[in-house]
C-alpha cells in the first residue's frame, strides 16, 4: 500500500506574506485557466482595439485612431478584471462555501483580500503588456508620464474592486454574474471606452464623465494621448468611487 | 479562566448551556457537552437536531446567543487566529472551488501550514492520486468528501471537526475513512464528528452524544448507552402459547411474537433463562431456529430517545 502518514499534531502557520503569496498565485493561475474570464479580460479588449483601429467603423474624432483607443482599452481591461472578474469569481466562491472554508484555514480574511488584490494586479499587468504590444504594433505613440498612468490604474483598480466585491458579497452568485456582465456592457458603451463622449449631448456627457470608467479612460487619454500629468478631475472622480466602493464593501460584504 | 462544568484542560471542546436561535426557531437550546482530548466524540442526532449549528459555533463560524464555548481552552471567535492552525475543519459539503484541481487545492491549504503532511502522500492514502488533476466539480461525491477530509487534516491539527465525514461514501471509502480516523486518534488527535451512521458511532467513537431539538438527550460510551440489557430471539412455528412460556420465566420478563413465527423475549438473559426457554420448547415439541442472544444496538437506543417520526 502506501507509506504511513505521521498524523501526530504539529500545528503552525507560515508567516502571513507567504500565505498571501500562495493564495495570490493560486488565484492568478485560476483566472488564466478560466476560458470565460479570458474572453472578458483579454480577447474582447484586443478584438475591439484591433477592429476599431484598423477600420473606420467608428468616428473617433480627429486624432490617430489607435492613440484614442489604446487608453480606453486599458481602462476596459482594468474594469474587466477588478470589477467583472471579481464580482463573478468571488460571488461563486461565496456561494460554494469556499470563502467560509478558507476562513477555517490560517489565512486571515484581510490576507485573502490582499491575495485577491495582488492577483488582480498581476492579471492587469499581463493584460497591459498584451494590449500595449498590440497597440504599438498598430502604430500607437504613447506620451506622458508613467507615474500618472500608474496612479490612474491603481485608483481605477481600487474603485472597481470595491464595487466588484460589494456585488460578490451581497448578491446571489447568479444575479451577480448577470449584473456584472450587464454593467460591463453598459459602461463599455457609454463610458468613453471606444465611443467618444463628445458624441453625447452636453448635460449627458457631463454626467457620464462622472462614471469611474469614463474617468479612467479619460484620465489615461489625458496623459497618454495629450501628455498631461496627474489630470485632476479624473483622479478626483476615481478617488471618490474608490473610497465609496471599498467602504460599502467593507460594510456590507457577507462571507456566507 | 476555567469554563463552568469542569473539564478544562483535558477537554478539546467544552460547551456549556449553549443557545442559538435563528429568528423564531431555536436550533441549539441549552446544550452542554465535553469532548475529551485525544478521543473520538460523535454528535448523533436526527436531521435538524442542531448538530451542524453546534459544530459551526465551535469552528467560530457562528456566535452563540448565550452560553460558553471553549475549544482547546480558547473562545473560537476571540481566539480564532490562534486556533486556526490547530483546528482542522471538514464542512458537510463543498468549500472547494469547482474549477480547482484536487491536488492544487490541497497543496494550497498545505502551504499555509508550517509542517504539513505531504499532499501527494495524503492523496495516495485516500485513493485520490489519479484524480489529483481533476477539477473538484468533476469528482464524484465520494471523491469530493475524501478530498475535503484531506484538506481538514493536511495541516496536522490537534483537533478536527468532521461534519458527516462518511455520508454518501461507498463501503470501501467509508472503511478507509474510518481507518484514517482511528489513526488520527492513535496519533493523539482529538476528533469531533457528526453522523447518522450508528455503526460508525458504535465502532469508531469513544463517546457518543445524542442530540435532539438542540439538547443533549443522552451521552456516554457506546456500550454505556446500549447498556448491559440483552434480549433473546428465535424463530419457531407460529402461535406458541406465550402466556404459558412467560409463566415459566422470571417476573418482569416480556415476550412477543412479531411477525408471525418470530419471537422476542426481553428479560434478564442468563444461562438459566436460556435453559428454561429451550426446555419449554422441547416439552412442547417445538424446534427453535436462529436462536440468538443480542445486545440492544445504538440504533435501538437512538430510536427510543428520539422517536420514530420522520424529520424534515
Amino acid at each position: 500500500m502506501t507509506a504511513p502518514l505521521d498524523l501526530s499534531p504539529a500545528p503552525g502557520a507560515v508567516p502571513l506574506p507567504r500565505m498571501i503569496m500562495s493564495q495570490a498565485g493560486y488565484e492568478f493561475r485560476t483566472v488564466l485557466r478560466n476560458g470565460e474570464q479570458l474572453l472578458l479580460t483579454l480577447i474582447i479588449p484586443v478584438v475591439l482595439l484591433v477592429l476599431f483601429s484598423a477600420t473606420s467603423l467608428l468616428d473617433l474624432g480627429s486624432g490617430r485612431r489607435v492613440d484614442f483607443l489604446a487608453p480606453g482599452i486599458l481602462a476596459l481591461a482594468v474594469m474587466s478584471t477588478a470589477f467583472t472578474g471579481q464580482a463573478i469569481g468571488t460571488g461563486f466562491e461565496r456561494r460554494y462555501g469556499v470563502l467560509k472554508r478558507l476562513g477555517a484555514t490560517p489565512l486571515p480574511r484581510a490576507g485573502l483580500i490582499g491575495a485577491k488584490t495582488a492577483s488582480v494586479l498581476a492579471v492587469e499587468a499581463v493584460q497591459a503588456a498584451v494590449i500595449c504590444a498590440v497597440a504599438l504594433g498598430l502604430g500607437w505613440e504613447p506620451h506622458g508620464d508613467p507615474a500618472s498612468v500608474l496612479v490612474l490604474l491603481l485608483l481605477g483598480t481600487a474603485a472597481f474592486s470595491g464595487f466588484g466585491l460589494l456585488m460578490a458579497g451581497t448578491m446571489r452568485a447568479e444575479a451577480a454574474l448577470a449584473a456584472a456582465n450587464l454593467v460591463y456592457i453598459l459602461l463599455l458603451a457609454v463610458g468613453g471606452v471606444v465611443f467618444p463622449l463628445e458624441k453625447f449631448p452636453g448635460p449627458v456627457r457631463d454626467a457620464l464623465e462622472l462614471l469611474p470608467i469614463s474617468a479612467l479612460a479619460g484620465g489615461l487619454r489625458d496623459v497618454l494621448q495629450d501628455g498631461a500629468a496627474f489630470p485632476a478631475q479624473p483622479l478626483l472622480v476615481l478617488a471618490v468611487w474608490a473610497v465609496a466602493g471599498l467602504a460599502l464593501a467593507a460594510r456590507f460584504f457577507r462571507w456566507e | 479562566m476555567t469554563p463552568p462544568g469542569g473539564g478544562g484542560r483535558d477537554s478539546a471542546v467544552e460547551l456549556h448551556s449553549l443557545v442559538k436561535r435563528y429568528g423564531a426557531a431555536t436550533a441549539v437550546d441549552g446544550l452542554s457537552l465535553s469532548a475529551a482530548r485525544g478521543a473520538v466524540t460523535a454528535l448523533l442526532g436526527p436531521n435538524g437536531a442542531g448538530k451542524t449549528t453546534t459544530i459551526e459555533i465551535c469552528e467560530g463560524f457562528r456566535r452563540a446567543d448565550s452560553g460558553t464555548v471553549r475549544v482547546l481552552g480558547l473562545d473560537p471567535v476571540a481566539g480564532g487566529r490562534a486556533l486556526k492552525p490547530r483546528v482542522g475543519v471538514m464542512p458537510q459539503s463543498g468549500g472547494v472551488p469547482g474549477t480547482a484541481r484536487a491536488g492544487e487545492f490541497l497543496r494550497l491549504v498545505a502551504s499555509f501550514h508550517a509542517t504539513p503532511l505531504d499532499p501527494d502522500a495524503l492523496l495516495a492514502r485516500l485513493g485520490l492520486t489519479e484524480h489529483a488533476r481533476t477539477p473538484f466539480r468533476r469528482m464524484s461525491g465520494g471523491q469530493q468528501q475524501r478530498l475535503s477530509l484531506a484538506v481538514a487534516i493536511v495541516g496536522r491539527p490537534e483537533l478536527v471537526f468532521l461534519d458527516e465525514p462518511t455520508t454518501g461514501l461507498d463501503p470501501q471509502a467509508r472503511h478507509a475513512t474510518w481507518e484514517l480516523i482511528e489513526e488520527l486518534r492513535a496519533a493523539g488527535v482529538s476528533v469531533v464528528l457528526t453522523t447518522h451512521n450508528m455503526e460508525e458511532a458504535e465502532r469508531l467513537c469513544d463517546r457518543v452524544v445524542i442530540v435532539d431539538h438542540g439538547q443533549v438527550v443522552a451521552e456516554g460510551a457506546p456500550e454505556e448507552l446500549t447498556g448491559a440489557e440483552r434480549q433473546l430471539r428465535f424463530r419457531a412455528r407460529p402461535g406458541l402459547g406465550l402466556d404459558e412460556l412467560l409463566a415459566a420465566l422470571p417476573a418482569g420478563s416480556a415476550a412477543k411474537e412479531s411477525p408471525a413465527g418470530h419471537y422476542l423475549i426481553e428479560a434478564d438473559v442468563r444461562p438459566e433463562l436460556l435453559a428454561t426457554v429451550t426446555a419449554w420448547c422441547a416439552s412442547h415439541g417445538v424446534l427453535t431456529e436462529d436462536l440468538r442472544i443480542e445486545r440492544r444496538t445504538l440504533e435501538d437506543v437512538f430510536l427510543e430517545l428520539t422517536g420514530r417520526e420522520l424529520r424534515s
